[in-house]
């Protein structure tokens, strides 16, 4: 069962089509990666996620039911980009009125912080105040109390900003151990090379509109160049053929881009043939990064301001 | 509903248990009753110090000063010197100051200098001031042949008393303390709005520049949010209130435990001075107990919910447009004071003559009517004017709500740059 389906989701502002017509269908469990460059609409599309605006149309379907932004908010967490905490309340009394507005009993929500506290090593901050925390430290907060009420999809934009290595890795095991105990992950970021390293299911999003969508290793496979890696001691004149051409040229390896009916299998027995002498082989699959900036390159940079009747 | 009792608790408490509001609660009656306790110590123990002043007097106005010596001046008559010589002179004669009566004619009393060292108190030429006319009076009435003192026997002082014949009987009424009352109740509720509405729009902003809005408005509903902060607020007013009357309560019952010997002081009224005192105390209490309290105590908490919320919905309205910049706030909240001021100054009018059209049309006017109408309250009011007052605020606090709400709603996520008062407009009648 999908735990969430946008269909034909619409939001305009005044001066900027944020969302248009975007749908999609989200898995249950699992990490799925909202990506998209600056201004894509990615925060709109979230916001609209956790009942903060409403679309202008379309629909929005969370675990098969039509979505309720009021009754449905316990079953949502969300970790806006901006962080946010009331500086000057104590961090315990915090996590509490965050965890009961959600809906929580007040003994349920203490178990359930003195759970997450525990593991997060943060006991000790029960009564200290959010202004006396670092940047690191209050965002470890912040995706506590994203998750303290055991949501069933958890809605993080941009989880790892301002963390340091030690802290990213304790945050990005924790969201692994919730995907793994039932719980999706809509993960929200431009930072690829995390995306590659945590995401299950992408959906790419620019100028409001979606533009690619599927499971990392699809994408890759859609958009790889037949491109192979031989690692090999090659002499310019054993390159004279035509069944693929040469990429790169490196003194130890080369990157080749194969003719559309060739077959791998040709190229090794070609080279074999020639007498080199192959240490490794294998495909070059295009990383996300490559995929984003050819998709997103070649469109303005930055969104112009329209008007939208 | 659950959602905005946590959210008025926790407006209430972490503004309750802060140390400033401890602080500024209790230190403000302390202040007050400090202030008249040395208003009364002052009084009662007077200026020991006696003015000295010469007179020169070539008017031969004053015949002996054995019976004018009053209270706090003693005056002496000084023969052979004149105005000049004697202004080079008095300072170190110890006088602290010395009048000079010219030759005049006694229907033209004119030309009465006063020298002194610095300015002289009100109280000094008033006093200069009575004893001339004493004089004065006393030539005037010998020339027609009267006798100074048969005039004192038969000049009258007579004081008026007003009684007021309500249905629990009659009360003597003190239009002096229906004024002060009137007064009071008025200027604390313009107070209390605007410093509770401030404190809203303070809270507001403060959540949208902490960006915590974003996060509570995905769990609650921005009106769940908005109206929490302003009942939580308005709820830490009510509790100052109370903790004030509590505490005024318990220092006059604590001041003659304490300081035993100021009550004494105070009965033993055996100067004159004291004795009005004294008697102005019995007025005061009188003039009190003939006022309506129960209707005064109950229209003072409605007019103040009333108007707060009226008001803090106004202000929430505009805390949630502006970000950081304090300038942007003050710009956008003087048209919100705009009314309170005219309520304020509608208000002193009214008091003075609260039957008058200015003084009812403000007090049905919703966005005055809070204060105007404690201006009102002392005096009698017609039932429906009151009903239709009240009526025309609750509409006007539900009307106000539900367009601040919009505003909001769509302000509490906006950055940037702050919206003009159109956007604001199209804002609160958009729909959805």
């Amino acid at each position: 069962m999908n735990i969430l389906e946008l269909a034909n989701l619409k939001k305009y502002f005044a001066t900027q089509k944020a969302v248009d017509d975007i749908s999609f269908k989200i898995g249950e469990g699992g990490i799925f990666g909202l990506l998209g460059p600056n201004g894509a609409g990615k925060t709109t599309l979230l916001r609209m996620i956790t009942g903060i605006f409403y679309p202008d149309s379309g629909e929005i379907t969370l675990r098969g039911r039509k979505f309720d932004p009021l009754n449905d908010s316990i079953h949502i967490g969300y970790m806006p980009e901006e962080r946010g905490l009331y500086k000057k309340m104590k961090i315990g009394e915090q996590a509490l009125y965050l965890a009961r507005l959600k809906g929580l009993s007040k003994q349920d929500a203490m178990a359930s912080i003195k759970k997450w506290f525990e593991k997060l090593e943060m006991e000790t901050w029960w009564n200290k105040k959010v202004e006396d925390l670092s940047k690191g430290m209050s965002q470890k907060l912040q995706f506590v109390t994203t998750v303290l009420h055991e949501p069933k999809l958890i809605i993080l934009d941009e989880p790892f900003s301002g963390l340091d290595p030690v802290n990213a890795n304790l945050i990005k095991d924790e969201i692994f151990g919730l995907a793994k105990n039932g719980s999706t992950v809509i993960f929200s970021t431009h930072r690829m090379e995390q995306v590659e390293e945590i995401c299950d299911h992408i959906v790419l999003v620019n100028k409001g509109k979606k533009i690619l969508d599927g499971t990392v290793q699809q994408v890759k496979q859609d958009f790889k160049e037949n491109i192979y890696r031989l690692g090999a001691k090659v002499l310019p004149e054993q390159l004279m053929t035509h069944i693929f051409e040469v990429v790169k040229h490196h003194p130890d390896h080369l990157l080749l881009r194969l003719k559309d009916d060739t077959q791998p299998n040709e190229l090794l027995k070609y080279f074999i043939s020639q007498g080199v002498n192959i240490q490794s082989f294998n495909e070059v699959l295009p990383s996300l990064n490559d995929i984003f900036i050819k998709l997103v390159e070649g469109t303005a940079a930055t969104r112009q301001f329209q008007q939208v009747q | 509903m659950n959602k905005i009792g946590l959210i008025v608790g926790r407006e209430y408490f972490t503004r309750v248990k802060k140390k400033s509001f401890l602080v500024t609660t209790i230190l403000v009656p302390l202040v007050i009753i400090g202030f008249y306790a040395a208003i009364i110590a002052i009084s009662i123990k007077g200026s020991d110090e006696k003015q000295k002043i010469a007179v020169i007097d070539e008017g031969n106005l004053f015949t002996n000063f054995n019976d004018s010596s009053q209270n706090n001046f003693s005056f002496r008559l000084i023969k052979n010197e004149t105005e000049q010589s004697f202004t080079k002179k008095y300072k170190d004669q110890g006088f602290d100051g010395f009048l000079y009566v010219p030759a005049f004619e006694i229907d033209k009393p004119v030309g009465f200098v006063l020298h002194s060292k610095s300015s002289a108190s009100l109280a000094t030429t008033s006093a200069v001031e009575k004893i001339i006319n004493k004089a004065v009076r006393d030539k005037r009435l010998q020339a027609q042949g009267l006798d100074p003192k048969a005039y004192e026997k038969i000049a009258a002082d007579v004081d008026l008393v007003n009684t007021v014949d309500s249905k629990d009987g009659s009360k003597k009424s003190v239009a002096a303390v229906a004024y002060i009352v009137s007064f009071a109740c008025g200027i604390l509720i313009y107070m209390m709005m605007i410093v509770y509405g401030t404190q809203v729009m303070r809270g507001v902003t403060e959540e949208k520049t902490n960006r915590i809005a974003e996060v509570m408005v995905s769990s609650v509903k921005p009106f769940q949010l908005m109206v929490g902060k302003i009942i939580g607020i308005g709820a830490v007013g009510l509790t100052q209130f109370a903790i004030w009357i509590i505490l005024m309560f318990m220092l006059q019952m604590a001041i003659p435990l304490i300081f035993p010997g100021i009550m004494e002081q105070v009965s033993q009224a055996g100067v004159a001075s004291q004795q009005a005192g004294n008697s102005m105390a019995v007025t005061a209490i009188q003039g009190i107990s003939s006022l309506p309290l129960a209707k005064i105590a109950f229209s003072f908490i409605f007019y103040f919910l009333g108007g707060y919320l009226t008001y803090a919905s106004m202000f929430a309205a505009i805390g949630s447009v502006v970000s950081e910049d304090q300038q942007e706030a003050q710009q956008l909240v003087f048209p919100v004071l705009m009314p309170i001021i005219l309520g304020f100054v509608i208000m002193t009018k009214a008091i003075n003559d609260p039957n008058s059209n200015l003084a009812v049309f403000g007090s049905l006017f919703p966005l005055t009517s809070p204060i105007v109408m404690m201006g009102r309250i002392t005096y009698d009011i017609p039932g429906w004017q009151l009903a239709l007052s009240m009526l025309l605020l609750i509409g006007c606090f539900l009307f106000f709500t539900w367009l601040a709400a919009k505003i909001y709603r769509t302000g509490i996520l906006m950055y940037g740059k702050k919206p003009s008062w159109k956007e604001m407009l199209k804002w609160a009648f958009a729909r959805s």
